[in-house]
């Protein structure tokens, strides 16, 4: 079973290989959407990898209002 | 059949199957364009039938198949008319897309939607119009229409009751999630699975295969299997229609067209 830590380390691993931003300028408590620089769609992008990484559902209606690394990891922590 | 480059469609035929290529940024949102080039796409179609195979629907755009339907456009258009017009306008265009989208549904060809991406909405509703759906594996399925106040207007809902069983179809309609293509594999609405940038490239494969088959055996064992679902897609066009004039949709409308934030595709 992951701790909530190993998971955020795995979301800020894959967002900055796909977003190709530096691994070292990601912290739990960023705004995903503008410290890579993403809209919505690529948020759904980033939602799917997401999904096949951890290999959960993560219904869309559950981000509502998420914008951090953190928050996004309880919810997929949630899930697992 | 001729090619066609259109504004936001286009269309070519090589070795007897027919390739669909939407291509109106920011991720093929139909409209009124869009659907004066499909209207153009079946005529054309009909008369490439005797020739042709396969039809594939695809987009060459990185965002995704489809977004659905202008939300924008409707919203703009709407607010220039009075309420009595807004409606007959709204019923013209869902006419003439139930007309386009029920002609390639019921086409003797075999049709495939080789989809990446977002396909949502409208767009989810132009793939289920096809005999087959090839995913990559990147793509999301979703039935966003209840946020705004409304139904699927497309056709889509009777069509994914014609394939799917009841419950996914209420997880769909009734949360407005999105599902990945994974899920949707499992669930039966896609055929197959394609790695990431492959849909395209499967579906022609596909193609390929269908083209070996006698086509008048094809066809009759397509028009056995695949109804039109014709009084569902009636009454949804009413259903539509009523929820229309309803004012939540307005204000649902201006929430979408006017966001300004990074994310109006999340719920």
């Amino acid at each position: 079973m992951r701790t909530l830590e190993q998971v955020m380390d795995e979301i800020l691993d894959l967002a900055a290989n796909h977003f190709t931003v530096p691994r070292n300028e990601l912290s739990y408590d960023d705004d995903f959407f503008k410290k890579l620089g993403i809209d919505s769609l690529q948020a759904l992008d980033l939602l799917t990898r997401l999904e096949q990484r951890f290999g959960v559902e993560l219904p869309d209606y559950e981000l509502q209002g998420v914008t951090d690394f953190r928050a996004l990891a309880e919810r997929i922590k949630a899930r697992i | 059949m001729k090619d066609f480059n259109g504004q936001t469609l286009s269309c070519r035929s090589q070795g007897g199957i027919l390739e669909l290529t939407l291509h109106r940024p920011a991720c093929n949102e139909i409209g009124s364009a869009t659907l004066a080039e499909m209207e153009r796409f079946v005529d054309a179609m009909d008369d490439a039938a005797g020739e042709a195979s396969a039809l594939i629907i695809c987009s060459s755009l990185k965002t995704g198949f489809s977004a659905g339907a202008d939300l924008r456009e409707l919203y703009t258009r709407s607010r220039e008319m009075p309420v009595e017009a807004r409606t007959a306008s709204v019923r013209d265009f869902l006419q003439r897309i139930h007309r386009v989208f029920n002609r390639i549904d019921s086409s003797p060809m075999t049709t495939v939607a080789a989809v990446h991406g977002v396909t949502f909405g409208g767009g989810f509703e132009l793939a289920l119009t096809c005999d087959l759906i090839i995913a990559d594996r990147m793509a999301r399925f979703c039935f966003p229409e209840l946020r705004l106040g409304l139904i699927p207007g497309f056709g889509g809902i009777p069509r994914l009751r014609r394939d799917l069983g009841n419950g996914i179809v209420r997880d769909l309609l009734l949360t407005g999630r999105s599902i990945n293509a994974v899920r949707a594999h499992a669930v039966g609405l896609v055929s197959q699975l394609a790695g990431e940038g492959e849909a395209l490239n499967v579906a022609r494969s596909t193609a390929a295969q269908i083209g070996k088959f006698d086509r008048a055996t094809r066809a009759t064992a397509k028009r056995f299997i695949k109804p039109l679902p014709v009084e569902q897609l009636t009454e949804e066009i009413e259903i539509f229609c009523r929820l229309f004039t309803e004012p939540a949709v307005e204000s649902g409308l201006r929430r979408f067209v006017e966001s300004t934030d990074a994310h109006p595709y999340l719920p």
